[in-house]
């Protein structure tokens, strides 16, 4: 390790919606690496470390080295010419490049979607119908004495939600910490997350809904017949016994994940119990939170919603925000081969979506923006490389429960961040559109 | 005869941290192309550790590699595999008009690949 | 901003100076107003139109985490009501709670160039600001909510009444913030920690804390009041919404002992309770309201009036929002903040034949119609909790045209308007003086804005040119000209040109010492760090730090009457 040292303290990691703000950063700025991410969990010290600074070309276009200024311009005449197109990611980026990002889809007439609809966009949907009784994470810290873990792994994607937030810490009205909380967990298979449970609850797969409604039934005062159990895999008696706890307990919280939301049922899972919650605080207080999976895809979601109105899944071809999750999301608009044109930053599609959305990108033209090679860049026809955020770029950041924080960058990159290469973007596309593009029939004037 | 069994997508910490140094990096391509398998399922269909098999959907089919689990963690007729370019071949597009597609809880149909290397 | 401009004919309302509609020139250069400006500069010729300073709301809900949750949970509203994108400007959506684009271009719209953001949670006040940014035309402040915080809930048990005043200082420092804002106080910290109860008396317990009520509000009182802030407390008051709540309100305001407070929408805290069987029906006690207030200049309110329509309950006030829950469509949204507050969110909308909303709404207008002070009795509708900022209009012409008044008193729930005070004003009508006064003038007095609310020389070049009808709903929808910081928003009723207005905001100064009782409390109890807490100027692009003057004795002091 070279002589030139710096330590950068409260820095933030941002690889899951935890988005722990105690990193204590050790940075060799010769080398330009961090050696050590003091209090980061296994996923966290894996994200400091191998976010160095690679040896790659500033962009590429259609695979070959290009600068920065000529990938914009590239670029800007993809968006500029497509009569339908995408943009999409944006997890893994600040809000600052996120408004931006808005900015050139209501520009252009495209359709702007997150990575939320491939993971709590169900549970969006939920609130939309249901609502939501939440909580900041440091009331689960303060307050809870009952903490219900349902349809995740925080183990393994969420290390620190246990340890900084929700089990293991001492809170003001919690003051032996794990000794004054129950922690309850259910899932269809054990995980390294079960051994942190009191109570572990097993369901059959694809029966949450199920489970969740008959906790509704008894919380309600209910009958609920014992052959739930054929049904769900869980016993009357299990759902009686959780139904005294979680009424009895002095704040009481779930805390939900892909189980509920990837699987048959979606947005009726979440809204369930969402919905359960809900019926829960007729009794004693009680609170649910989805765990979000990229570092600021909450972020995202605040950004799209108060600027459109809606959380994602946003087309604005007809001059106005349009929401309808299964017609303007990208996994909709990829899969059906409607998107002309694809705008991905900060996201890696090409990895995780299904086959067939896949495919389709492989027959557009694609921009993409990412720190790394992956294989959504290696398709594009436009690939920037460009800096990370909370690494090298600061900016601002929602963790899972809303709470906006600065970003402490700990080196410099040659490369621009996604707020500039997108800024860029947006301002070359309006002079090539003159303004922002008005959907035919559009009344010319700015009357309001 | 290809078995039909349940196959949850998800997450692992493995997963986690090497997707951070690359997703194009042979680490990563080996986490996302292994299946957890009940061990009385893989002893039934005379399959061992990284054994290979080939999971099938009516979109796609992947070829994996097998790790046992016992009961009490993966119940029969359960498998895990992370998510990543297999589980993609794997995933309908179809989100019912809800966005989401399924990527838990797939139907697959499951055939032992007899490699004769032994690998 | 800069090209000078004289606007000429028009028949100028500045209640802060004394013009009551005479005609005269107004002239207007580098965002400010000035004596003259050379012959050569545009004119706008104002003739059949009258000219008033910028439209000033001193209490909505328009930006951050609240506000955000409640876009989110009625996309239905907003497909009924888009904002269309134009060259120069983006597109959004409406309903009771616009989007951040659209928020800014419709009050801007409705000739509206200053807007006070009523409740924002430290924690979040960064949302706050990165909405702010995105919400044009309008110069914007934000009231911090203090009543529930839980460290200052500590120094005042310990009696530390000096270290409350420096953290109080210290929060509205580091978060930008305008004014302290108390909702429902020890009412959150009873439903958060005592399993959804709630306060219903000033001497109640707060929980496990040694507090009432009480202390809390006269303490907070003292100490906006001791750092001279330009507007020293802003109180939604205890029992909001009930029967009977009018001594809540009346002993709330006793105990500011003649320093100044600001009671917040006081038509939702001015019930009496009916006789007998019917006790939980509410009355109305507008008068005693008034009365109070006209014998105690340190007391100012706003209306907080309800209009029929669609409305948003959005407020610090939890357990209230729990309580609403089953009268709105169902859905309902909590949100707690560790250590500081909480909120509720429950779409609803206020019907003309229903006994409770027909009372608020005549309450609303009783308030306004009695009132003999207009500078401390100003407008507002609480937006979008007594209805959306776009029925100021028609609030307007209920106040100025009393044929329409009582053709609209016709139609609503008669048994209420029996229970209120309504038919015996009915006579009154505002003038177009008043209205400059509780829409302008008196906000921008109450605010401390000094530069605000009025055209004398020096002033903020915001100006709203009306032009003059008989139906004043009509006239004030769609003003023919908006200026801001002398810049032409709004020329013949079209959205000219995008701008970005400014964040008003105080530093009041503390001793430094104060964060070594502030950082600890923060290791132990918060989630996020103290070095992360503060916001950084970067969140503020275009800002205005309104001094503060602070004074070693609590002197009594009057709101500010007459000018």
């Amino acid at each position: 390790m070279g002589e030139n040292v710096k330590v950068v303290r409260d820095a933030t990691c941002t690889f899951c919606g935890c988005v722990c703000d105690d990193m204590h950063l050790t940075v060799d700025l010769d080398h330009k690496r961090i050696t050590k991410a003091e209090n980061a969990c296994i996923l966290g010290k894996a994200w400091f470390r191998e976010h160095a600074i690679e040896e790659r070309p500033l962009a590429l276009i259609g695979g070959r080295p290009a600068t920065t200024e000529a990938a914009v311009e590239a670029a800007a005449q993809i968006l500029a010419r497509a009569r339908f197109p995408l943009i999409y990611g944006l997890s893994d980026t600040t809000c600052e490049a996120q408004r931006v990002a808005v900015a050139i889809a209501d520009m252009i007439g495209g359709t702007v979607d997150t990575t939320t609809s491939v993971c709590h966009g169900p549970s969006g949907i939920a609130f939309e119908g249901v609502g939501e009784s939440t909580a900041s994470l440091g009331e689960i810290k303060n307050r809870a004495d009952l903490v219900v873990f349902w349809g995740g792994n925080p183990a393994e994607a969420h290390p620190r939600l246990f340890s900084r937030y929700s089990v293991t810490p001492k809170g003001m009205f919690i003051p032996n910490g794990r000794k004054d909380r129950t922690v309850v967990l259910v899932d269809v298979r054990r995980t390294p997350s079960t051994p942190a449970a009191d109570i572990f609850i097993q369901v059959k797969p694809r029966s949450d809904f199920e489970v969740l409604w008959a906790l509704r039934a008894l919380v309600r005062g209910r009958r609920v017949d014992p052959s739930i159990e054929r049904r769900t895999g869980v016993s009357l008696t299990v759902l009686e016994d959780l139904v005294a706890r979680m009424k009895s307990c002095r704040f009481g919280v779930f805390l939900f994940g892909m189980g509920l939301t990837m699987n048959r049922g979606r947005h009726f899972n979440s809204g369930a119990l969402l919905a359960l919650t809900t019926d829960l605080n007729e009794f004693t207080h009680w609170v649910a939170k989805p765990v979000r999976g990229h570092g600021n895809v909450t972020g995202a979601d605040n950004v799209v919603s108060w600027q459109t109105g809606f959380p994602f899944g946003v087309n604005f071809s007809r001059g106005y925000p349009r929401f309808n999750p299964g017609e303007f999301t990208s996994v909709d608009l990829l899969t059906r081969g409607e998107a002309d044109a694809a705008l991905i930053i900060a996201s890696d599609p090409a990895d995780n979506f299904p086959k067939a959305a896949i495919e389709h990108l492989r027959r557009i033209p694609v921009i993409t923006l990412d720190p790394k090679a992956t294989p959504t860049t290696q398709l594009a026809q436009v690939a920037f490389t460009t800096a990370t955020y909370g690494i090298n770029v600061s900016g601002t950041v929602y963790r899972m429960d809303d709470v906006p924080i600065t970003l402490r960058p700990a080196f410099e990159s040659p490369y621009p961040s996604d707020e500039q290469v997108l800024t860029a973007i947006r301002d070359r596309v309006r002079a090539l559109l003159g303004g922002n593009r008005l959907p035919a029939g559009a009344p010319v004037a700015a009357a309001s | 005869m290809p078995e039909m069994m349940t196959l949850i997508g998800g997450r692992s910490s493995k997963q986690g941290t090497t997707l951070c140094a690359s997703k194009l990096g042979a680490e990563y391509a080996e986490i996302s192309s292994t299946v957890e398998m009940n061990v009385e399922d893989m002893a039934r269909l005379g399959l061992s550790n990284n054994s290979k098999v080939r999971l099938r959907t009516p979109v796609g089919e992947a070829i994996l590699r097998c790790k046992g689990r016992e009961t009490k963690d993966l119940p029969p007729g359960i498998l895990f595999m992370t998510y990543g370019p297999l589980s993609s071949q794997l995933m309908a597009g179809d989100t019912a008009g809800s966005g989401m597609p399924i990527s838990k809880n797939l139907d697959v149909e499951v055939e032992p690949i007899r490699d004769e290397s032994g690998a | 901003m800069g090209s000078p401009l004289r606007i000429v004919n028009g028949r100028v309302y500045d209640p802060a100076n004394g013009v009551n509609g005479a005609v005269q020139d107004v002239c207007v250069r580098d965002g400010k107003i000035v004596a003259d400006v050379p012959p050569d500069a545009k004119r706008i010729d104002a003739a059949g139109m009258v000219v008033m300073p910028g439209g000033i709301d001193i209490h909505c809900h328009i930006a951050g985490p609240k506000v955000n949750l409640a876009r989110k949970v009625q996309p239905e509203t907003h497909r009924d009501d888009v904002q269309l994108r134009t060259r120069l400007t983006r597109s959004g959506t409406g309903g009771t709670v616009p989007s951040t684009f659209a928020t800014g271009y419709r009050y801007a719209a409705l000739g509206y160039t200053t807007a006070m953001e009523a409740a924002v949670t430290p924690l979040g006040a960064r949302h706050t600001l990165e909405e702010f940014q995105d919400t044009p035309v309008l110069d914007k402040g934000f009231f911090v909510l203090v009543g529930n915080n839980l460290l200052l809930y500590r120094l005042l048990q310990e009696g530390r009444r000096e270290e409350l005043r420096h953290a109080l200082a210290w929060w509205l420092k580091v978060t930008k913030g305008y004014a302290p804002k108390l909702v429902n106080p020890g009412g959150d910290e009873m439903w958060k920690g005592g399993r959804n109860a709630n306060i219903t008396s000033l001497d109640d317990k707060i929980g496990s804390f040694d507090l009432t009520p009480r202390r809390v509000i006269a303490a907070f009182i003292e100490a906006g009041n001791e750092l001279g802030l330009p507007h020293p407390v802003h109180i939604h008051c205890n029992n909001l919404g009930h029967s009977g709540n009018v001594e809540t309100t009346l002993e709330t305001m006793r105990l500011a002992e003649g320093r100044r407070a600001h009671i917040a929408h006081i038509q939702f805290h001015s019930y009496g309770a009916a006789a007998g069987k019917s006790q939980s029906n509410p009355t109305s006690r507008a008068r005693d309201i008034i009365e109070y207030i006209n014998t105690h200049p340190n007391i100012s309110a706003d209306v907080g009036a309800v209009m029929f329509g669609p409305a948003t309950i959005m407020t610090g006030d939890a357990p209230l929002a729990y309580m609403l829950r089953r009268f709105g469509s169902n859905k309902w949204v909590n949100a707690d903040t560790e250590n500081e507050s909480g909120c509720g969110i429950v779409p609803f909308k206020y019907q003309d034949r229903v006994y409770t909303n027909a009372l608020q709404w005549a309450i609303g207008l009783e308030l306004l119609l009695l009132s003999e002070d207009p500078w401390r009795m100003v407008f507002s509708t609480d937006h979008p909790n007594g209805g959306s900022f776009m029925s100021y209009p028609r609030l307007i012409r209920l106040l100025m045209d009393r044929r329409y008044r009582k053709e609209q008193m016709a139609h609503v729930n008669q048994k209420a308007l029996d229970q209120s005070a309504l038919r015996d004003c009915q006579e009154r009508e505002y003038s177009l003086s008043e209205i400059a006064i509780i829409t302008r003038a008196g906000p921008a007095r109450l605010l401390g804005l000094t530069d605000k609310g009025h055209l004398g020389v020096g002033a903020d070049a915001d100006l709203t040119i009306y032009e003059e009808d008989e139906d004043k709903e009509k006239m004030f929808s769609a003003p023919r000209y908006v200026i801001k910081d002398g810049e032409l928003i709004i020329e013949d009723h079209e959205l000219r040109a995008d701008h970005q207005g400014r964040l008003l905001h105080v530093a009041p100064d503390y001793d430094p010492q104060i964060e070594q009782v502030i950082e600890p409390f923060f290791e132990d109890f918060y989630t996020i760090r103290f070095a992360n807490y503060p916001v950084d100027d970067r969140y503020v692009p275009k800002g205005q730090i309104i001094p503060t003057t602070p004074s070693a004795a609590a002197a009594p002091a009057t709101a500010g009457t007459r000018p």
